[in-house]
């Protein structure tokens, strides 16, 4: 038989392949081309040019950034919300002519004077944003109409005003610091780019403006259908644009403190070149403050360090129209395949050697057909019951793919009605001492149903790994949860890295994707206990209160985690080499615990788990519905005990009343079965079993 | 007909062409001269050049693309025509040059475009950087303008002879319209543009070569381009490359879609782009003559042009619903 190599071995241990899928799963992993560019840009120009990092330079070209790149926000702003602003330009050599005319011509003092310019380019923001927002025209349309009336009025203005202000000279210490002063080490006009960056930055990510414009570019009809006030936000993002202008325009004229009719020429121009080459793409929807800023140094540098290198006219536009064409090339095509290789990469299955499983022709195991007779529970009137428990009163529970909490009352169990509905999928439950139902919601993570049907949130969240790339703060799949004497919850993840419904691809990794995770309701802290577990499955709190079992089902093995005690923290191994993958443990009347096994291993999958490279090519290239997958057609329950001797097995062998189960609960003699994919409950009578046991009186003593 | 139902008769394209009479009406009566036979023609010559670069550009935005490479695609490989005429290369050799060049760097655009998928707006706004360092550092020497050899033989008659006593520039647009018009109505290459634009995911998969089309409908363009820049250079007997850093691009889309052209794709024909040209050029035409200062004149050109999509847009409101998503 085929056997990994020591070199195989290693390899699958220690080369993180999965990390690739998840770092390009990334949202800012949308910046790596970008980046990269900037990176490259900078090198070569730091070569190219003998002092580009000297101090001067820097402190320079921060000054020159800090107007630049607030034009590049102002446009990435209106990119957002699915615009363009070609009036950037015009609007900033109004802000320049603005600030110079109150200051040197009107005589006011800068504190008023910087207000009074900001707002007079808003104003024209706002022409605009009433125009395309309110009016809906196009905005291409009527920011090119906007760019060259605003254009045409500056000019006017000059030709009556150039002479004027020429003569005069202003003298402000603090109109000095703006222009050539440092704060905290920083030039002005890129301090005061941080500063609105910042705010920038936290208003689209984490403000509920910022959210809106994103969801008004990314579908604006949508917006519109949900409610968002689309027309407005539409409008003030062209506000926001163009106040942005007259900040930049201020800080350019306190710079240069000059009027020309070049003064912002074909800025529109850069700054959408600097908003598209840092990967805000035209139409709306995706852009973000740092997108704007790595396109706004990339453009920035490259036109001054072309125009410093002293290349005969014409190479300098030459050079830039290449490199701009390259990038975007570069760009676009990285986001149209980044799905394709992300599809293609991220399942990376991994080298596991399974031992040879215990046979199921002899012994415990023996095929057998006690559940031939298994008496069936609301057949067709509930769908996929992973886990099935009884109360005090012997009520039935169980959970639907629908996201209800069903129960069926004794004696007969053929009335039911929705107990309480959670939503996500329902799987694993357990009662606590006050007889609330813990669930384990997929999707969701712990709930808790009270007596009364109120259905509360216990935890979402645990505390994330530092190292993961995954963030694995939030609970995709918790799976099955049991209570301890002290009354913390212990629940299994099964995944980190796969929704429920992709349950077969974690299974095809077979990699230790999930964890076992402790909620304690009296601090209401979560945090995760133990991590990397091959797709950890039932959990069920061992007679000794000390520790708990969980089942791992791609690892076919029953393993205890000491929770209390001497080996606090410790895992060992129960019972191995199962032939099945093993799902719920709960506990029986003599001492014992039940184990549903809810599909059968089978020789192929077991080659192959050995064959990583023939699991992750399979994963390419055929389509999901011919992979080979765990056999859940057929499974069986066993009972074992604390020493990991496996005692009994119930099997249907004819596989037609309830070949597929999932859990099993011992109650008054009899054992209740759920399945995933089952459409009823199956229960079978138990001959040896004490007929007045039930579980919750095992876990917290006899009713009162 | 009620008056409700008049108004709705009313789009983008009748509001341009009932300003352009008004305008036309009021300048006949208030400025003397106005429509004597000679400033007709003299209106007429002033706009042909921006006429036919919003032919070519209205064959582009059709598709839903945009070229903003055209002027400089025009100056450049005119100016560099010309130089090679004036170092002695056969008229003949030269203008095939040129329009080699026009057409090689819009072949490249549309590849660009079509088939590495990047933006048109963008490629063609880096192209046209491209296009104008490309030529100035490699193709024409000396300084941002080439002169015209006044030897240079036929070729001059398009920019300053007549015809029937029309201009030649007004002809060659005439021409130049109803080739494409005719290329649009009635070629199948021409009503699978109308489709590409309308929908290019449906014309996709009805079998319309889409990427191939788009390639030429931006060659088509740049060799307008190269028609225009001639009958411009031989106007005025010079070509200056500095155009390209002008608002004369900005001119050529207004034209176009003052017109009714939709930018989004699939609406509008030459007939648009002839109204916008006309309105263009009877206003600049009536402030010349009342000797309006250029900039006002901007101003002016731009309120009107504003006017007329803020009055389109409110008799003919877009539809939340059914508006196109990033249709900018």
């Amino acid at each position: 038989m085929a056997r990994a190599g020591t070199l195989a071995r290693l390899r699958y241990r220690f080369i993180p392949d999965h990390v690739i899928g998840e770092i390009l799963s990334k949202k800012w992993i949308d910046n790596a081309i970008p980046f990269l560019v900037l990176v490259v840009v900078i090198a070569a120009f730091g070569m190219l040019l003998p002092n580009f990092f000297s101090a001067g330079n820097l402190s320079m070209t921060g000054r020159q950034l800090g107007e630049f790149a607030l034009v590049c926000l102002a446009m990435m702003t209106v990119i957002i919300v699915g615009g363009i602003d070609l009036s950037v330009g015009s609007n900033f050599a109004l802000g320049n002519f603005t600030a110079l005319a109150l200051l040197n011509l009107a005589g006011w003092p800068v504190w008023a004077a910087i207000p009074a310019t900001v707002l007079v380019c808003g104003s024209v923001g706002l022409v605009n944003g009433l125009l395309i927002g309110f009016l809906r025209l196009r905005a291409f349309l009527t920011t090119l109409v906007t760019l060259i009336i605003v254009r045409a009025i500056v000019d006017m203005l000059l030709l009556k005003y150039a002479q004027a202000m020429s003569m005069s000279f202003f003298d402000d210490p603090f109109w000095d610091l703006v222009g050539m002063g440092d704060v905290l080490g920083l030039p002005f006009s890129f301090a005061v780019l941080v500063v609105v960056a910042l705010v920038g930055h936290i208003l689209i990510t984490r403000s509920r403006p910022g959210w809106r414009a994103m969801a008004i570019g990314g579908s604006r009809r949508s917006a519109h259908n949900i409610g968002l006030p689309v027309r407005g936000i539409v409008c003030s993002a062209y506000t926001i644009s163009g106040m942005l202008c007259g900040l930049a325009g201020v800080l350019y004229a306190a710079r240069l403190s000059g009027a020309g009719s070049d003064t912002g020429m074909g800025l529109e121009i850069m700054a959408l070149t600097a908003a598209v080459l840092g990967g805000n793409s035209l139409g709306g929807g995706r852009g973000s403050v740092v997108k704007a800023l790595i396109g706004a140094v990339i453009v920035l540098v490259m036109t001054n360090g072309v125009l410093r290198l002293g290349l005969n006219s014409g190479s300098g536009p030459m050079v830039l129209g290449l490199t701009l064409l390259f990038a975007v090339f570069i760009d676009v095509r990285w986001l149209k395949n980044r799905d394709k290789l992300l599809n293609k990469v991220y399942v990376s299955p991994t080298l596991v050697e399974m031992p040879e499983p215990r046979s199921t022709s002899e012994g415990a195991f023996a095929v057998n057909d006690r559940l031939a007779d298994v008496e069936i529970i609301g057949l067709g009137e509930i769908e996929s019951p992973e886990d099935v428990i009884l109360d005090e009163d012997d009520i039935l529970y169980t959970g639907t793919r629908h996201g209800d909490i069903v129960r069926f009352f004794p004696p007969d169990y053929k009335r039911h009605e929705v107990f309480a509905h959670v939503g996500g999928s329902p799987l694993g439950m357990s009662f606590d001492r006050d007889k609330n139902l813990v669930v384990c919601i997929g999707g969701m993570g712990l709930y808790k149903v009270a007596p009364d049907g109120t259905v509360s949130k216990m935890t979402d969240e645990t505390n994330r790994s530092p190292l993961s790339v995954v963030d694995d703060s939030r609970l995709r799949l918790a799976d099955d949860c049991d209570i301890t004497p002290d009354g913390k919850v212990y629940f299994s993840e099964a995944t980190v890295r796969y929704e429920m419904h992709d349950w077969p691809v974690d299974a095809l990794e077979s990699r230790g994707n999930g964890r076992i995770i402790c909620h304690d309701p009296a601090t209401g802290k979560t945090h995760t206990v133990v991590r990397k577990l091959v797709f950890p499955n039932g959990v069920c709190t061992a007679r000794d209160g000390q520790s708990v079992l969980f089942a791992e089902s791609w690892g076919c093995r029953i393993n205890r985690l000491w929770v209390s005690g001497p080996k606090a923290g410790k895992v060992e191994v129960v019972v191995d080499r199962l032939p099945g993958y093993p799902d719920n443990i709960n506990r029986a009347s003599d001492g014992t615990y039940w184990c549903a096994i809810m599909g059968m291993r089978s020789p192929a999958l077991d080659v192959a788990l050995r064959m990583p490279g023939f699991r992750r090519r399979m994963s390419r290239r055929i389509a999901p519905d011919q992979w080979l997958y765990p056999n859940l057609n057929i499974g069986c329950v066993i009972r074992f005990n604390d020493q990991g001797e496996v005692l009994e097995s119930l099997w249907d062998r004819g596989a037609k009343n309830h070949p597929m189960i999932t859990s099993m609960r011992e109650h008054k003699g009899w054992l209740y079965l759920g399945g995933i994919t089952n459409n009823r409950i199956g229960r079978v009578r138990l001959k040896d079993a004490d007929p007045t046991w039930s579980a919750w009186s095992d876990y917290w003593g006899k009713r009162a | 007909m009620t008056s409700k139902g008049l108004f709705r008769l009313l789009n983008q394209e009748r509001i341009v062409f009932l300003l352009t009479i008004l305008l036309f009406a009021l300048f006949t009566t208030l400025l003397p001269g106005f429509l004597s036979a000679n400033n007709m023609l003299a209106l007429l010559r002033s706009v042909a050049v921006l006429g036919i670069l919003g032919v070519g550009m209205l064959v582009v935005v059709l598709g839903r693309g945009i070229d903003l490479s055209m002027v400089a695609t025009m100056a450049i490989s005119v100016a560099w025509a010309l130089q090679l005429v004036s170092t002695g290369t056969p008229l003949g050799t030269a203008l095939v040059m040129g329009l080699g060049f026009a057409l090689i760097m819009s072949l490249i655009t549309g590849l660009l475009i079509a088939y590495a998928d990047i933006p048109p707006l963008f490629a063609t706004l880096a192209m046209a950087t491209f296009i104008y360092g490309f030529g100035r550092s490699n193709l024409i020497t000396g300084t941002d303008v080439v002169y015209m050899p006044n030897d240079i033989g036929w070729i001059k008659s398009l920019g300053q002879g007549y015809f029937l006593g029309v201009p030649m520039p007004v002809v060659v647009a005439l021409i130049v319209a109803a080739l494409v018009w005719a290329f649009l109505r009635f070629t199948k290459p021409g009503r699978f543009i109308f489709a590409i634009g309308d929908n290019a995911a449906a014309a996709r998969i009805t079998a319309i070569p889409v990427r191939p089309m788009l390639v030429t409908q931006y060659v088509l363009s740049g060799g307008i381009a190269f028609l225009a820049g001639i009958i411009t250079a031989t106007s005025v007997a010079a070509m200056n490359t500095r155009v390209v850093n002008s608002n004369m691009i900005y001119d050529v889309i207004l034209v176009v879609v003052l017109g009714g052209v939709g930018l989004s794709g699939g609406r509008g024909n030459v007939r648009n782009v002839i109204v916008g040209t006309l309105l263009i050029g009877v206003l600049m035409n009536g402030m010349t003559i009342m000797d309006i200062q250029y900039t006002v004149q901007n101003v002016i050109k731009s309120l009107i042009l504003l006017l007329a999509i803020v009055a389109d847009s409110i008799l003919n409101p877009r539809d939340e619903q059914t508006g196109q998503q990033g249709d900018i």
